[in-house]
């Protein structure tokens, strides 16, 4: 097994997880067992003043039969005492010092800072989180996103906290924000040693079309709240990146948002994210979720050749470029492995309704009017054909496909020298003639 | 020891009744599973492999992983995915039984990764720093199988003595081939051997080749898992006549060598146990086209699975409900199998007599127990033939171990491997004195 033990901005702990600030990290027996099952590391519920939360809190989505697809939340920060969450913190730190606990704060004036920031550090943080990303109802009483949307409020309480701490300090970023670069870079203005996100998205999960009321519902009410779970992970992965490509910022990046299994954890890693933080996934399927982790994670650094998480962290922000650079000329064509082929032809329906309507069905009229060979092999009559004059090479057939691997993008030779858009602009380089486009 | 065994096998002609999973059958089986907390289907498995775990893994496509969660409960996964009666245990406990939807395939599930695991040769355990202690283990059966590598885990030296030339207890000689061959139980013994430290000597019959008072003179501990004995015999007119066969020995034969089947037309299976019921199967696999059991009790008595029962009248069984040979009829070899009806107290019925055609009777009415070989020792209990002993094994000799088939009058490998390895853990725990 790999060393998975990491060093997130002064933050150590023996591997990258980390329950994220949220009802899993809400108690020291809660945090205690999490550890037992092996994670690495907690990010402690919010604390600041205690706060009455409403019944229901939480809402789910379903998508074609999966639960809790998307997830939302209602509820705000601790509503446990200061005294109680800090002696807990306390005990829990004493019980397993090689696990790293951070206290996420939300609070108001600079005294109030001051005073949590020595509480928590007192009671033996390891470092803090300011969480400048709640969406729902502490922004209403002017924290949480409130400040994470105002670069220069962010700043100014970033430096409070950083002047008041003797332990490292991460900002938590909302992604309720146009462009989340001018944010981090406020946090690293401040003197954060560095960031974590994204906190959950503004959101409505839902309607109760029978009473006429959006999820979850409050007596006759609801509000928006917080959306998070697998299906945030593209928009975190995208924010994570930008921060980890943009030159100026250059801290510590600690990655959240949708992240269920090993590999989205490398995803994010491999984006520029020094720990990983997870909240949904265990609110759906508990603490031992982390057991596949931490072994997906060294089984990939073996097969991959990595010795340490530090190697991988950032390994794909290279690779991660503007649209104008990429190659205009470079072609792929969906090829249709006929001995997977199971003949649902949905990749029929989406070429067709949903693209360039150039997978046809053997013996359908273009098929037989383009005289497209039939393969060799194929199990049945039942196996499409693709036109590949006409194919784009989109992707949306692979995507619809439900056999994994039945159809594929291969690269084809058109005789073009590589070109991008830029490269066409600024100097006229040639492009290739279009497909589809008639 | 001798792994070889013979090419010319009757079994080779049995194909997979419930075949492997492709990986795309996986990955769809995988994420069906909800990953249930306290989940019912672990709590089935002897061996409480933690199902939800090892599914997940494959789902995330970490099989690795997932072979070692179900090689850490049990080291004798790879047999059990294809050997577990699945539908009394794991899957039959799966709460999807309780939506009405059908349950997970653990078994198959177990089997992909497992294979993987094999195929791959990933292995996942080293043995304990020597602890200078050694144990003998008699048979080499699962029990024993499971026992000596927990105890290697620990450090501890083993010896198994196996009468048998082949190893892998009946799970190379018994279990019915389209569920698992004979070849792949003693690759499944060559790889749990792997661990390294564990002598196996064939050949030697404890007991008579040497005494229970020399190993326990030369061993620190001891464990038996000798097994069950031969079959019983029904002692009628004919049944020395040619033809006439124990189940178990018959299928011991066909695994590990060729039966005579050709030529044969007709068969009688005489009982109504999970033996009795893979007879039928094998018969009708190997061609025997009128195969019938007979049994002296009613279907819903009869002691064999029913999802067996079903799966051998798929297979076109026929079947005497309550009768019982009587005698055993041919000349110079079985032809026929004379039989009488038994009213519901099971007494014949004057006047019922009938008989059936069998060019080969396979009388599988249970096979003896092993436990009077022990009797002898002071301390060790016998009862009903079974070896008595408290729940972690311990007999009453101090340094005397049982599990398996011995133990508990016959169950399954995984009972077998559950109580080999909890045998292995109390053995640990006696030789490092106390906790
Ligand atoms: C026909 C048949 C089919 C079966 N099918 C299945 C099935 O599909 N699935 C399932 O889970 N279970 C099945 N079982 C049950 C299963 O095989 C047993 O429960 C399991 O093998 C018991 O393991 P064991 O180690 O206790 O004994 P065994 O497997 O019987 O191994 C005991 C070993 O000890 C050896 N031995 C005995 N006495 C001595 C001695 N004095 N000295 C040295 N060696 C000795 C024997 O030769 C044998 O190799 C079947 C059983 C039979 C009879
Ligand atoms: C019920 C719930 C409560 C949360 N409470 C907090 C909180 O108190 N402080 C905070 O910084 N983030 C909070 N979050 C946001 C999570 O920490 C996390 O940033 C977000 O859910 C995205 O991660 P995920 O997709 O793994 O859930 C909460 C999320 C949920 C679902
Ligand atoms: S999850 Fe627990 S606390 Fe929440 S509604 Fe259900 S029973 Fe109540
Ligand atoms: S979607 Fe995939 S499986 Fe279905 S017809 Fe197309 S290629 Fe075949
Ligand atoms: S009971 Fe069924 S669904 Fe639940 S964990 Fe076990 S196999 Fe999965």
């Amino acid at each position: 097994m790999p060393d998975l033990s990491i060093d997130c901005a002064g933050i150590k702990s023996p591997n990258p997880f980390w329950l994220a600030s949220a009802p899993p990290a809400n108690s020291g027996l809660q945090v205690q067992r999490a550890f037992d099952a092996g994670w690495g590391g907690a990010v402690w519920k919010t604390l600041g003043v205690p706060i009455q939360n409403v019944s229901s809190r939480f809402g789910g989505v379903t998508i074609r039969g999966v639960q809790g697809a998307g997830f939302n939340n209602i509820e705000l920060i601790t509503d446990r005492s200061l005294e109680t969450n800090f002696r807990e913190i306390y005990e829990t730190k004493k019980k397993y010092p090689k696990n790293a606990v951070v206290v996420s704060l939300m609070v108001e004036t600079r005294e109030e800072w001051k005073d949590i920031i020595k509480r928590s550090v007192d009671a033996g943080a390891d470092g803090l989180e300011l969480n400048f990303g709640c969406p729902h109802g502490m922004c209403e009483r002017g924290m949480g996103s409130a400040v994470g949307q105002e670069p220069r409020v962010n700043q100014e309480i970033t430096s409070w906290a950083v002047e008041f701490s003797t332990v490292p300090v991460l900002v938590k970023l909302t992604p309720n924000v146009a462009d989340i670069v001018p944010h981090g870079l406020a946090a690293r203005r401040g003197g954060a040693h560095g960031v974590s996100l994204i906190n959950t998205i503004k959101s409505i999960i839902g309607v109760d079309i029978d009473r006429f009321v959006p999820e979850p519902r409050v007596a006759g009410l609801s509000t928006n709240g917080g959306y998070c779970g697998a299906a945030v992970k593209p928009i975190a992965l995208h924010m994570v990146a930008q921060l980890a490509r943009s030159k100026d910022f250059g801290i510590p990046i600690s990655g959240i948002g949708g992240v269920s299994n090993w590999r989205d954890a490398v995803e994010f890693i491999l984006l520029g994210s020094t720990s990983v933080q997870v909240c949904t996934e265990v609110m759906l399927r508990g603490y031992r979720v982390v057991e596949d982790m931490i072994e997906g994670l060294g089984d990939y650094m073996t097969t991959h050749g990595f010795k340490s998480v530090a190697e991988m962290v950032g390994k794909a922000v290279p690779s991660y470029s503007e649209w104008g650079d990429l190659d205009l000329n470079y072609e792929t064509v969906a090829k249709i492995d006929p001995s997977k082929c199971i003949g649902c032809h949905l990749c029929v329906t989406a070429c067709h309704d949903g693209a360039h309507q150039c997978i046809h069905p053997q013996g359908s009229e273009p098929a037989v009017k383009l005289k497209l060979p039939v393969p060799n092999g194929g199990s049945h009559a039942r196996v499409p054909l693709v036109d590949e004059s006409e194919c784009v090479g989109c992707n949306l057939c692979k995507i619809v496909c439900p056999v994994p691997d039945c159809i594929s993008m291969v690269s084809v030779e058109n005789g073009f020298q590589p070109s991008t858009w830029n490269e066409h602009v600024t100097e006229g380089a040639k492009l290739r003639p279009k497909k589809g486009a008639h | 020891m001798s792994s070889s065994l013979s090419q010319d096998r009757s079994e080779t002609v049995f194909a997979d009744y419930k075949g492997e999973y492709t990986p795309d059958q996986a990955m769809v089986e995988a994420n069906r599973c909800l990953f249930c907390t306290d989940a019912p289907c672990v709590k089935a498995c002897p061996t409480h492999i933690e199902i939800p775990q090892f599914i997940r893994k494959i789902a995330t496509g970490n099989v690795k992983g997932s072979a070692r969660t179900i090689f850490d409960a049990n080291i004798l996964g790879m047999s059990c995915a294809r050997v577990c009666p699945v539908e009394v245990l794991c899957v039959g406990d799966c709460v999807y039984n309780e939506m009405g939807v059908p349950p997970i395939q653990i078994g198959k599930l177990q089997r992909y990764a497992t294979d993987h695991a094999f195929d791959a040769q990933w292995r996942f355990f080293e043995a304990g720093p020597d602890s200078g202690k050694s144990v003998a283990l008699i048979g080499a059966g699962p029990a024993s199988l499971a026992a000596a590598h927990e105890l290697r885990r620990n450090g501890h030296r083993c010896t198994i003595f196996e009468k048998r030339p082949a190893v892998g207890g009946l799970n190379t000689t018994g279990v019915a081939p389209y569920k698992m061959k004979a070849d792949r139980s003693v690759e499944e013994v060559q790889w749990v051997l792997g661990i390294g430290g564990i002598e196996v000597k064939t050949g030697v019959d404890v007991g008579a080749s040497i005494s229970f008072e020399e190993l326990e003179k030369q061993y620190d501990a001891v464990f038996v898992g000798v097994g069950l004995g031969p079959d019983t015999i029904l002692s009628v007119p004919g049944t020395d006549l040619p033809g006439v066969e124990g189940a178990v020995d018959w299928i011991e034969k066909m695994k590990l060598g060729r039966v005579p089947t050709e030529g044969a037309k007709s068969c009688v299976i005489v009982g109504g146990g999970n033996t009795a019921l893979d007879c039928v199967r094998e018969a009708l696999g190997l061609g025997i086209a009128q195969v019938t059991m007979v049994y002296r009790g009613v279907e819903e008595k009869m002691s064999g699975y029913a999802h067996e029962w079903k799966a051998a009248q798929t297979q076109g069984a026929r079947v005497e409900w309550q009768a019982l040979p009587v005698a055993y009829e041919g000349n110079g070899k079985v032809e026929r199998v004379v039989c009488q009806r038994l009213d519901t107290n099971k007494k014949p019925i004057a006047g019922s007599d009938f008989t059936v055609p069998a060019d080969l009777v396979l009388v599988a009415i249970g096979q003896s127990k092993l436990g009077h070989l022990l009797s002898k020792l002071e301390g060790i209990e016998v009862s009903g033939g079974k070896v008595v002993t408290n729940d972690d094994g311990a007999t009453g000799r101090r340094g005397w171990y049982a599990g398996g088939d011995c133990r508990n009058g016959g169950k399954e490998v995984v009972n077998a491997a559950a109580e080999g390895k909890a045998a292995a853990r109390a053995i640990h725990a006696f030789l490092t004195g106390g906790v």
